[in-house]
């Protein structure tokens, strides 16, 4: 009976062992690249260990590029011009491709693998993001399922970026992953706070992030983040400015107008800010402030459904019909909104037909 | 019947009296959710054939000069799916290394075979069966284009069902299932002509 256990265990052992020793050698010599170059920009070049990715490859180096799914294939965020080295375009790439994409070699980073020597062309800003490790400085209730998230950064000379950029959070090994995920979040902080950052995190079901944030995350956790990303944030001109936002996209618009505060930039500006009920609303005394503080600054909550207990006096009904009802002289404005992909397609609609507002003087930070 | 006759009569066999997918039903989610296409049912369909009469032998040896010597055959199991998984993985790397174009066709579906039912089936039924190597690595090539047969014809009658007008609740997996009941069927129409349970 024993000797037939121990040659039932000795035989498996022997057997995986075998196999696992096959895998070592073949990684070691069919799947082993060797040491690539990728030359970036036709001025700098790295080298990295061949047969990975190129986006993690990069990240390695740190470069970081934009990326919401983390290299899974399933944001098409990652998008860089390859010149040389990538070979045919994947299966997996080509949903993400459109035909002028193709032709300028644009390739998702996270499906072509580094096999050959690179040669890419990257945007010069996206050398300025960096990874940093922070740790979570304090948690607060905005509303029931929103979260204010205070990170501060460990390292000595902090971070730059623009009021209304992003930054990744990257949620580690808990119950509902299995490898660590990124989940991109707008800082709502104005960039002269340069040592933390502060995001606005509203609770999704079943979100990977979201339970994390909401459900696990402690105060004095270490969390590793990495930015700034987008091309969401002030333009320098004369116009009006119009912001409209529904829930946790009140983040980017914050930062942008305590920027505005800060420099005292004195442009005409409204903010719409579009909630269901009154339980939805949440930073209100501090827009009034800032209605005091900047010269010519108004802020219009809109409630959709407000409760008989609200007693809401304010506007009412939805984002759209009240963006419409004030904002005259659209042709000499431009617009700032931030929020749920249905939301903004909306509210595009209404600013270019109703306001007269320039198609591409709209910008916007869509929640996908 | 000589070995080799009897060899010929079992890989006649796989592919059209007992089909691995049409008459055990085995390796059907991939026969599924693969079949939209035929231009890609035909990468699966050469990757399934392949692995299948590649670990029918690997597997074979397997058995018969490790598992049988020490009496652990209960085992069997757990080694064939190792031994699989180990190939599949093997054979994906060189793949990749070899051809781009090999890779792009063939290689993406190698790690969906991985953890395909028919090609375990294969191993199991040629053990129980008592088959030889030859017969074996018949069994397990026949299959393999058995399988292929039957998930092009999916993806032939797929291709055609995606712009019929089919009632609502039966869209999708439904109606490929009514589908592949129906060719099951037709299938059966072979199986006088040869018997190897």
């Amino acid at each position: 009976m024993l000797s037939e256990l121990l040659i039932t265990v000795i035989i498996i052992t022997a057997l995986t062992t075998f196999l696992a020793l096959i895998m070592v050698i073949a990684d070691r010599t069919i799947a082993n690249y060797g040491q690539q170059e990728i030359t970036i920009n036709g001025e700098k070049k790295i080298v990295v260990d061949g047969g990975k990715p190129l986006l993690s490859s990069l990240k390695e180096k740190q470069i970081f590029i934009p990326s919401a799914c983390g290299g899974k294939g399933s944001c098409g965020l990652c998008k860089i011009q390859v010149n040389s080295g990538a070979g045919e375009y994947l299966p997996t790439e080509l949903p993400w491709i459109d035909p002028r994409e193709r032709e300028k070699n644009i390739r998702l980073s996270c499906q072509v693998k580094v096999k050959k020597p690179f040669d890419i062309t990257i945007p010069r800003e996206l050398f300025n993001i960096k990874q940093y490790k922070t740790a979570v400085e304090s948690l607060v209730d905005l509303t029931h399922d929103i979260k204010q998230v205070t990170l501060k950064l460990e390292n000595s000379e902090g971070i730059s970026f623009k009021a209304g950029q992003f930054i990744q959070f990257e949620v580690p090994l808990y119950e509902m992953t299995d490898e660590p995920v990124y989940r991109a979040y707008s800082i709502s902080s104005p960039p002269s706070r340069k040592d933390a950052v502060e995001l606005e995190i509203r609770y999704v079901p079943d979100g990977l992030c979201t339970t994390y944030v909401h459900k696990y995350l402690k105060e004095g956790q270490k969390v590793m983040i990495n930015g700034p990303y987008g091309d969401f944030f002030l333009r320098d001109s004369q116009r009006d400015i119009v912001c409209i936002a529904g829930g946790s996209g009140m983040a980017p618009i914050k930062s942008i107008l305590l920027d505005m505060n800060e420099k005292k930039i004195n442009r005409k500006a409204v903010y719409f800010f579009g909630a269901r009920s009154k339980r939805d609303l949440f930073l209100v005394e501090e827009m009034q402030r800032l209605e005091k503080e900047l010269p010519d600054f108004r802020f219009i909550p809109s409630l959709s459904q407000p409760e008989e207990s609200d007693s809401w006096e304010g506007e009412t009904g939805l984002i759209t019909e009240c963006v419409e009802k004030h904002v005259k002289n659209g042709e000499n404005a431009e617009a700032y909104l931030c929020g749920s992909p249905g939301m903004i397609n909306a509210c595009v609609d209404v600013l270019t037909n109703r306001c007269g507002v320039k198609k591409d003087l709209i910008f916007y930070d869509k929640f996908s | 019947m000589s070995e080799g006759m009897l060899s010929f009569a079992i890989f006649f066999a796989a592919i059209f009296t007992n089909n691995i997918l049409l008459t055990n039903y085995l390796g059907m989610c991939s026969f599924l959710s693969v079949s939209r296409e035929v231009k890609t049912s035909v990468g699966l369909g050469f990757a399934v054939t392949f692995v299948m009469a590649v670990t029918s032998v690997l597997n074979y040896l397997a058995y018969y000069y490790i598992l049988v010597p020490f009496n652990i055959e209960y085992l069997r199991y757990i080694v064939f799916i190792v031994i699989i998984a180990a190939f599949v993985q093997i054979v994906e790397m060189i793949i990749e290394r070899v051809s781009d174009t090999l890779y792009l066709s063939l290689g993406i579906f190698l790690p969906l075979i991985t953890v395909n039912c028919a090609i375990l089936g294969v191993s199991l039924f040629m053990v129980i069966r008592e088959y030889s190597l030859l017969s074996s690595f018949a069994y397990g090539f026949g299959s393999g284009i058995g399988w292929f047969l039957a998930i092009l014809a999916m993806a032939g009658i797929r291709q055609k069902t995606s712009r019929a007008r089919i009632p609502r609740g039966l869209e999708g997996a439904g109606i490929a299932l009514i589908i592949a009941g129906i060719m099951a069927l037709a299938f059966m129409g072979f199986s006088g002509m040869i018997d190897i349970n």
